[in-house]
């Protein structure tokens, strides 16, 4: 079980084994939305990692000192999701004051971190898991940088596809998913790697 | 517009999988069998129907500033009903749909439908643009889980169709399948599309 791995197997499964974009299927949104260049899909992998980080220990923290104390499991989804929200609107006025640089780098990509549902998926997966603080926070983490080498891999190859000639009926869409497809069997050599 | 029109509006002209591309998370993970297509589907259908009733009969109480959050709050407290009532009636399809049934909440058609239908609309209306949207999203997860269950293990809702010499494209329902069967089908869909246009 992953609740009693070392941090080193943690950190595989969490970013190839076990990504959070091609395996998983979380964060789709962003991944297929800010992949056309990769500077900003590393500004956005960037985003996520900082905000997943952050989102993980305070999740962790209200679910075992607020929600199991009050009885309100059940609540979690709820709790999850304004938490999340509200971090990242405090992460996004703690950047414009303290660091105007990375503000202005990462602007536009935090207000819809709220909506990518990695973010949620790995405060829920904390909680299955059963894992412990320092877990969380790591899987949080490590999970937010399977994120940032799926979409910034992703990116590369669709710069790529710019110049191709491709097939009308594929141009657009159809050809993202498609080499979407082809990225994840490259990921799926991985799977090999279980511990 | 008329009625008839708001209900099928989300069915086919404006699916809100095959044409606006929302709901991928979802769309990609579940669809490896069609009973987990159409259990996705109908849960999200049920959300979208009580968050849109209950978003259009609020619509003149909550502020504008705060709307947004508002209808967050409304979706995952709608998502936790549907969430405990899969758990305790059909344990089955709640445990194989595991985490995406919580992720509804940050499933983007629903937010998309309150903002852009349920708050400026009637009661009546927004409950048939839920059921219309929802019974959408429904039909594009049962088309791939069907190409995918179908290529993947050779059944059709568990019925097995080519006997036992079938040898199944295990790729079908393992990750890279999902993404590049959603591909196909978004292609093939927008030529059908197209041709229509043209013969029209």
């Amino acid at each position: 079980m992953l609740k009693d791995a070392n941090i080193f197997v943690l950190a595989i499964t969490a970013i190839f084994v076990e990504n959070f974009v091609l395996v998983k299927f979380m964060g789709i949104c962003p991944f297929l939305g800010v992949s056309k260049k990769t500077e900003t899909a590393f500004g956005m992998g960037m985003a996520v990692i900082f905000v997943m980080t952050i989102s993980s220990l305070a999740t962790y923290l209200v679910y075992k000192y607020l929600l199991v104390t009050l009885g309100l499991e059940y609540l979690k989804t709820i709790a999850f999701i304004l938490i999340i929200a509200a971090i990242v609107q405090l992460v996004e006025m703690f950047l414009q004051k303290i660091t105007p640089a990375l503000y202005s780098a990462l602007g536009i990509y935090l207000p819809l971190i709220t909506t990518n549902c990695a973010v949620l998926g790995a405060a829920i997966l904390n909680i299955d898991n059963g894992f412990n603080l320092l877990q969380s926070v790591l899987f949080g983490c490590f999970s937010a940088v399977g994120f940032t080498l799926a979409i910034v891999l992703f990116a590369g190859v669709r710069e790529r596809l710019e110049t191709s000639d491709i097939p009308e009926f594929l141009q657009g869409t159809p050809i993202a998913l498609v080499s979407a497809g082809l990225v994840a069997m490259a990921f799926l050599g991985f799977s090999g790697l279980s511990f | 517009m008329n009625k008839f029109k708001i209900f099928t509006a989300g069915l086919i002209e404006q699916n809100p999988v095959l044409f606006q591309l929302l709901g991928m998370c979802a769309t990609l993970a579940v669809t490896t069998t069609v009973v987990n297509g159409i259990g996705m589907g109908l849960s999200t259908t049920a959300v979208l129907v009580m968050s849109n009733l209950l978003i259009s009969l609020l619509r003149k109480i909550v502020p504008q500033k705060i709307r947004i959050a508002s209808y967050i709050v409304i979706i995952a407290g709608f998502v936790t009903i549907v969430d405990m009532v899969l758990k305790a009636y059909v344990p089955s399809v709640s445990n194989s749909l595991g985490i995406f049934i919580p992720l509804i909440v940050v499933n983007c058609i629903i937010l998309a439908r309150a903002e852009m239908f349920a708050s400026k609309n009637g009661v009546f209306p927004s409950v048939l643009d839920g059921l219309g949207m929802g019974l959408g999203f429904t039909i594009a997860l049962v088309i791939i889980s069907a190409v995918r269950e179908i290529l993947g293990n050779g059944t059709f809702l568990g019925i097995s169709l080519f006997g036992a010499n079938y040898e199944p494209v295990i790729m079908a329902v393992m990750p890279p399948g999902a993404f590049i069967i959603l591909g196909v089908v978004i292609a093939v869909v927008n030529v059908i599309a197209k041709g229509g246009k043209r013969n029209a």
